[in-house]
């Protein structure tokens, strides 16, 4: 992509007219052309504003990809009057427009490469938002009867497809492969043959037919396969365009407008702010903190108090709890309240129905005790119904939906599947002890037993470097590998307490199959 | 006979040097793990991991040839060998390197004896018996089968844990190469048995039975009778029947078949009778409960394999070495022919001291220049290794040629 320059200015008369056949694009190529700067900045946010609309609707507790998840993610985009719409439209009248909005499309989604390639958790944020709003938009486009052959080969997506003979002699194997094919709705259709990598999702619900190595997925499924190349095409790509980056910053006012923009957009300005005293927070440090250091059951109920503005009863009872014991005062917190329900109310109605949970809640009315934060184990205990946002992720929260919110809190795979695994055991504390480790990077010994904790662990951690409660017990008997396989190890270990000699049990028995820990234990 | 009859703990490390000294095959077990290859990329990186005398374990130990190889394992006398990843860095370097992660290995299955406590009556933990090992064999013919057709797979080791399980090496350049996610994806693919002590339906299936769960059924059934019902006896007494009942979601089913057990002898006819009474209500149609596939469901809750997913999803997790002896048994970890399964006899594997015997009474008549595993019963295992390895070269050759192409194209 060039920026300023004449060559490129003439290029661009051409490329509008003859380019964006298709609604959807591949992204394939970066745009050409003359982008003015204010151009540039307006076109970054709204995609910005695009992928965070996909990110609160995950959140939200809707299966992904699901009919009602789809539209109610067009409901956004109508609502807000985002590109994506006139992007879309499939009427021959105002192409110009149309263009326009396509262009759109490809060039925010190009800047917002150079903005979010930088640093791995960037990278990660933007893939996965990026594929979602991807499968998204092929599978609206599909339901709408958009031209999808025409996209597909626009962007050079071969799929071999079988041939009639081998979908005769495998008939019976791709009808009971697929859930919604039969004998009838399979003549008409195609199948196209896969290596399985290309289709792990499918292969992984058993839910496409397998031979040899090879997917045979059904036109149907098409959207999860070609989902699949966005997005290593995507993560190929990020990482090229981070490798050719020290290239572009010879762009002085590129390079200024992209920093700016990472500051101003991606969320990162406020871990400069760091409170003078560590028991004191305020209502703008809130939403930054819910993301770095709140446990998931805050987290959660903050992102629904953010995206809903409201809060039921109980959720109001426990968040407001949770937030006094970590440094918000009284004041504070009616403002922070009143902040967030006023964009559903006026102030007379707010202050008549909740301000007085609010003071309840620091014992300045009702029976005037200075109530106590919740526990995990009683917010574990506690009854959920439906609507409820309060209660404890780990237990209260459908797997799927869990996994999704795991992943959107950028936790990696391979521990999403670890926590779901204590899930299933019923380890939900330690679940969200693996969940506090993977953000922070470092053990925790103490183990989660309350919020208040999590949070205040985390905090220090963050602000201080200090190490996670550790005391004295020696860290290395669990954090070192090289220590336990020394002779001195086993001295060590039988010297410290009780759970650290468990813990270095179970940290070599997750190496090795079962035969060796009852062999420990023996 | 129990599993550790004729070995005695006591004497181990004086076989076990011996076992080093004149029997581990070294030779064909670097050949293996350097996969025609250059041992840069490939054998050096590979982490070992010995389980030294008082449960001291080594981690990140790599060797830079056969002989350096060989030297270390003489010269520590492992009780236990298992084999990690290969790294991007060599495993010895690990403390010295900033970015350090496993980057391939085999794909590999591990199944365990005690996750079939909750279906064999016969033994419980570790033990074994002729009896229960056949939910073993079930388990080598259905997941030898789905790796071979359904992934395509061609160079698949098996080997006996040398205790209570098996473990399962597919060893193809892109099986090797497999990512995490993709890992983990194979495995979910092939666990249909899920959910721990808590969970008593552990098996859950769609209307529509995929081509692969279609194949494992075929093959189980043809156990089930046998196994589940005349050797484990499952529906033998009112214990074992009121747990088998409990699968069937529907309490009025559950206590009229109850009524029905008590009525008849044995375990056969019991079975018949559930088939039979489940089959009339579904057919009925009035119990929505009752989903169509339930026999299905059943047969495989007792059937199929119990796989620990956690092992094959990790990439840095370790697995037990072939031709390591299992320090609890004294037995070798010997490979055995997944076509010849069922022939497989865990107690009668070659004990470690067993094999020092062998070789005595074998020079004792006449002393000849051979490989000395050849004067023993590990013969037949390496007839059997040395074959995988051949045809493995072959690929190894295609993948070698491969890479250089690659390499020239930049
Ligand atoms: S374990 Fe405790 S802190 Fe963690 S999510 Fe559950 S309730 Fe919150
Ligand atoms: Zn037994």
């Amino acid at each position: 992509m060039e920026f300023g320059g004449r060559r490129a200015l003439r290029r661009k008369r051409l490329e509008i007219e003859a380019s964006y056949p298709c609604g959807l694009q591949f992204y394939a190529t970066p745009p050409t052309g003359n982008v003015s700067l204010v151009e540039f900045d307006e076109m970054a946010f709204e995609r910005l504003k695009i992928l965070r609309a996909v990110e609160r609707l995950n959140l939200s507790g809707h299966v992904k990809n699901s009919e009602e998840w789809i539209a109610k993610l067009y409901e956004e985009f109508a609502k807000n009057k985002f590109f994506i719409i006139l992007a879309e439209k499939n009427t021959k009248s105002k192409t110009d427009e149309v263009q326009k909005a396509r262009r759109q499309d490809h060039v925010s989604h190009f800047i917002l490469r150079l903005a979010y390639c930088r640093t791995e958790e960037l990278r990660r944020w933007f893939i996965a938002h990026e594929t979602d709003l991807f499968k998204a938009r092929f599978l609206q486009a599909s339901r709408n009867g958009s031209d999808i052959r025409n996209f597909l080969i626009t962007n050079n997506l071969h799929y071999t497809s079988i041939t009639a003979e081998e979908k005769q002699s495998e008939r019976e194997n791709l009808v009971a492969s697929s859930m919604n094919i039969s004998g009838d709705t399979m003549e008409g259709m195609t199948f196209y043959k896969v290596p399985f990598l290309d289709t792990l999702e499918l292969v992984r619900q058993r839910k496409v037919f397998l031979k040899q190595g090879y997917a045979y997925v059904p036109e149907t499924d098409l959207a999860s396969l070609v989902t699949s190349s966005f997005r290593s095409k995507l993560s190929h790509d990020m990482a090229t365009t981070y490798r050719a980056l020290p290239e572009l910053d010879s762009d002085e006012r590129l390079v200024r407008l992209l920093h700016n923009f990472d500051k101003r957009y991606t969320g990162k300005d406020y871990s400069s702010k760091k409170p003078e005293d560590m028991c004191r927070i305020t209502p703008d440090m809130i939403d930054n903190l819910a993301n770095k250091s709140f446990p998931p059951c805050m987290r959660h109920l903050n992102d629904t108090l953010r995206t809903t503005h409201h809060l039921k009863y109980n959720g109001r009872l426990v968040y407001g709890l949770f937030l006094k014991a970590a440094g918000l005062n009284l004041e504070d917190a009616l403002f922070f309240w009143r902040s967030h329900f006023l964009q559903n109310m006026d102030v007379d109605t707010f202050d008549k129905r909740y301000s007085y949970g609010i003071r309840y809640n620091y014992g300045k009315e009702g029976k005037k005790t200075d109530f106590s934060p919740y526990g995990c184990l009683k917010i574990i205990m506690s009854n959920v119904a439906p609507g409820d946002s309060h209660g404890c992720p780990f237990k209260h929260t459908d797997a799927i939906i869990l996994r999704q919110r795991l992943a959107a809190y950028k936790v990696s795979n391979q521990t999403i599947e670890e926590i779901m695994e204590l899930v299933n055991k019923r380890h939900y504390q330690i679940a969200c002890q693996r969940y506090w480790e993977a953000i922070h990077g470092v053990p925790i010994d103490a183990g989660i037993n309350h919020p208040n904790q999590f949070f205040e662990e985390s905090h220090k951690f963050l602000n201080g470097g200090v190490q996670p409660s550790q005391g004295k017990k020696q860290p290395e008997v669990k954090t070192t590998p090289s220590v336990m396989y020394s002779s001195q190890a086993s001295t060590q270990s039988s010297q410290s307490s009780v759970t650290d000699t468990k813990t270095v049990l179970e940290e070599i028995a997750m190496c090795f199959d079962d035969d060796i820990e009852t062999a420990m234990l023996e | 006979m129990p599993p550790t009859e004729g070995f005695d703990c006591d004497m181990y490390p004086d076989y076990l040097a011996m076992y080093y000294k004149r029997i581990f095959p070294y030779r064909q077990y670097f050949k293996w793990l350097s996969y025609g290859q250059d041992l840069r990329t490939c054998f050096q990186k590979r982490e070992f991991c010995f389980t030294l005398a008082n449960d001291v374990y080594v981690r990140f130990l790599s060797f830079k040839d056969q002989e350096e190889m060989e030297t270390e394992i003489k010269r520590r006398c492992p009780h236990k060998i298992d084999i990690g990843a290969i790294y991007t860095h060599r495993p010895k370097d690990h403390k010295t390197v900033t970015f350090f992660s496993p980057k391939s290995k085999e794909l590999v299955f591990d199944i365990d004896m005690t996750d079939y406590d909750e279906i064999r009556t016969c033994c419980s933990g570790a033990e074994i018996c002729n009896k229960c090992w056949k939910y073993m064999t079930i388990a080598v013919k259905v997941l030898d089968l789905a790796l071979r057709q359904d992934f395509g797979f061609k160079h698949i080791l098996w080997v006996y844990s040398g205790r209570r399980g098996i473990h399962c090496w597919v060893c193809d350049a892109s099986a090797r190469m497999l990512s995490q996610p993709a890992r983990s994806a194979v495995a979910e693919y092939l666990q249909l048995v899920k959910g721990g002590e808590d969970t008593t339906k552990k098996v859950s299936l769609p209307l529509k039975l995929h081509p692969s769960i279609k194949r494992a059924e075929t093959i189980v059934k043809k156990y089930f009778s046998e196994v589940v019902l005349e050797e484990q006896d499952m529906l033998g007494t009112p214990e074992r029947w009121k747990k088998f009942l409990k699968l069937i979601p529907d309490q009025g089913l559950q206590d009229t078949l109850d009524r029905l057990m008590q009525q008849c002898s044995n375990s056969s006819q019991r079975w018949n009778i559930i088939q039979s009474e489940v089959t009339k209500a579904i057919n009925k149609g009035d119990k929505k409960s009752l989903r169509k596939n339930l026999l299905t469901e059943i047969i495989l809750q007792y059937t199929y394999p119990r796989l620990d997913i956690n092992v094959t999803k990790g990439l840095n997790h370790l697995l037990k070495s072939p031709f390591s002896i299992h320090p609890k048994t004294g037995r070798v970890c010997v490979c055995f022919n997944p076509q010849k399964a069922e022939e497989f006899d865990p107690t009668t594997v070659p004990l470690v001291s067993q094999l020092l015997d062998e070789i005595n009474a074998y020079d004792g008549d006449k002393s000849e220049n051979m490989e000395e595993y050849k004067k023993t019963s590990m013969k037949e295992c390496m007839a059997l290794f040395d074959s995988f390895l051949a045809s493995l070269a072959k690929d190894n050759i295609i993948q070698k040629a491969e890479e250089s192409d690659k390499r020239l194209e930049f």
